[in-house]
């Protein structure tokens, strides 16, 4: 139970810090519209095309602004040493783990929140009729990019080049996210929508195994 | 001295009966023609490297649990030898499929996957490359290599779902499959040959980290008195 409540308090910490800036989510939100602009330079944005393009569009845009997004998740915690302070004020580190995951999942759902209805416009896709199924892709989505970048901004954290860094290791290990969220978008897009649980339970998979690594494996990382 | 060479020297003469094996010994394949004799080097390659594979991942296991530096030496000198053997089917592979697919590449499963695996395990070598203290190294790129290697079946199950063009596996396939016997015969030999190769590689990489290890830690003795 002490791990479930020091997560909370955790993830209190971690809502207020970006709450106050706003500088995380911002820029996000900025940057996804940027790539959003820049790919319909490659392609014809037509209807018929969009349907075919844009579930992987939306999916390739939102794992780079993670690997991004996720670049200060450790970083931050470095600058004052806040990393020892939090190691010692948590009986398991796995807490501090949860605590950040759960976060970045919020801010990924948040930014999709904002950017879906925008995407529907310019893409021109409806998405009215499946918005909670979409959010429902999203969340699983989120929580596999979030899950596997927060263990791995602990790791770039720790190494030169980190900027360069965590895109590398991270974008690779995403490829099974990437295609069953595109899919699963892309089925619910569709001229007649459909909800492919397959590919949700795959999802769900993902996030489980993941979840289960860094249960076991995350406290190496956060050693002196 | 004299055993390493006396390794190396058998090790180099079942590589050359393996050659002489595939391009003499086994039978021309009927459809294809003489380009199928690349499969001998192809497939076993995968398979090896793949074992490689599971041999880092054995290493960053052990690791992480002792902590000891010598299971972080075998994971690096097996990630090494896996991305050998990697490359050489990533390369040996498109020699194959222009003339019998009409094409270099194609995304099908198994190619992708080959790919994304070669991916994860060059990030794999750099990340080690860009972290300064050995035992900081040691333990990120320990908790990578597990990932890493948790992922490789998610990657192909997903891509697997999703298309395939491979052929259908030859060995262990369904119902029609199954090999000639002297090809059979010609591939064993080359696998069990390949993971001779394997075990060497593995052996002498690991030596040359042993040794860097205790080089280091001369200079810091010398650097001390």
């Amino acid at each position: 139970m002490s791990l479930l409540s020091n997560a909370a308090v955790l993830l209190g910490k971690e809502l207020r810090t970006e709450f106050r800036s706003r500088e995380l989510l911002t820029t996000t939100v900025v940057f996804i519209l940027v790539v959003i602009v820049l790919f319909s330079f490659t392609f014809d944005p037509t209807s018929s095309e969009s349907r075919r393009f844009a579930p992987g569009l939306l999916w390739l845009a939102f794992l780079f602004a993670a690997s991004l997004m996720l670049q200060p998740c450790f970083l931050r915690e470095q600058n004052n040493d806040t990393l020892s302070a939090l190691r010692l004020s948590v009986h398991d580190p796995f807490a501090i783990f949860l605590a950040k995951l759960m976060a970045n999942t919020l801010f990924l759902v948040f930014t999709q929140v904002v950017l879906l209805p925008v995407f529907s416009i310019l893409y021109n896709i409806s998405v009215a009729g499946v918005f909670p199924q979409l959010m429902l892709v999203m969340l699983m989505g989120s929580l596999g990019l979030s899950v596997t970048g927060t263990a791995l901004s602990a790791i770039s954290a720790q190494a030169r080049m980190r900027e360069l860094l965590l895109p590398l290791l991270l974008l690779p290990l995403l490829t099974p996210v990437l295609i069953a969220s595109t899919e699963a978008t892309a089925a619910l897009l569709d001229a007649k929508p459909e909800l492919r649980w397959d590919w949700l339970g795959f999802l769900l998979a993902f996030d489980a195994v993941f979840l289960t690594a860094l249960w076991l494996f995350g406290e190496y990382l956060l050693e002196e | 001295m004299k055993k390493n060479v006396l390794i190396a020297s058998v090790v180099v003469l079942l590589m050359c009966a393996a050659a002489y094996a595939s391009l003499f010994v086994a039978p021309t394949e009927s459809k294809m023609g003489t380009i199928q004799r690349i499969f001998y080097l192809h497939a076993p390659s995968g398979m090896v490297a793949l074992l490689s594979f599971f041999v880092c991942f054995v290493g960053n296991l052990a690791y992480v649990f002792t902590r000891q530096p010598k299971w972080d030496w075998l994971g690096v000198s097996a990630a090494e030898v896996g991305m050998a053997f990697c490359t050489v089917l990533i390369l040996t592979g498109p020699i194959w499929a222009h003339p019998v697919w009409g094409i270099w590449w194609t995304w099908d499963a198994r190619l992708t996957l080959t790919f994304v695996l070669w991916l994860l395990y060059i990030s794999y070598l750099l990340l080690r490359t860009l972290v300064d203290d050995p035992d900081r190294r040691a333990m990120v790129s320990a908790v990578y290599g597990i990932f890493a290697f948790l992922d490789v079946p998610l990657v192909y199950g997903s891509i697997r779902w999703w298309r395939t063009q491979h052929p259908q596996p030859v060995i262990m396939g369904g119902p029609g499959s199954g090999l000639e016997p002297t090809m059979r015969l010609v591939f064993r030999f080359w696998f069990v040959n390949l993971v001779i190769l394997m075990i060497f590689l593995i052996r002498e990489r690991y030596r040359l980290e042993a040794m860097r290890a205790e080089v280091k830690l001369i200079e810091r003795e010398a650097e001390g008195a």
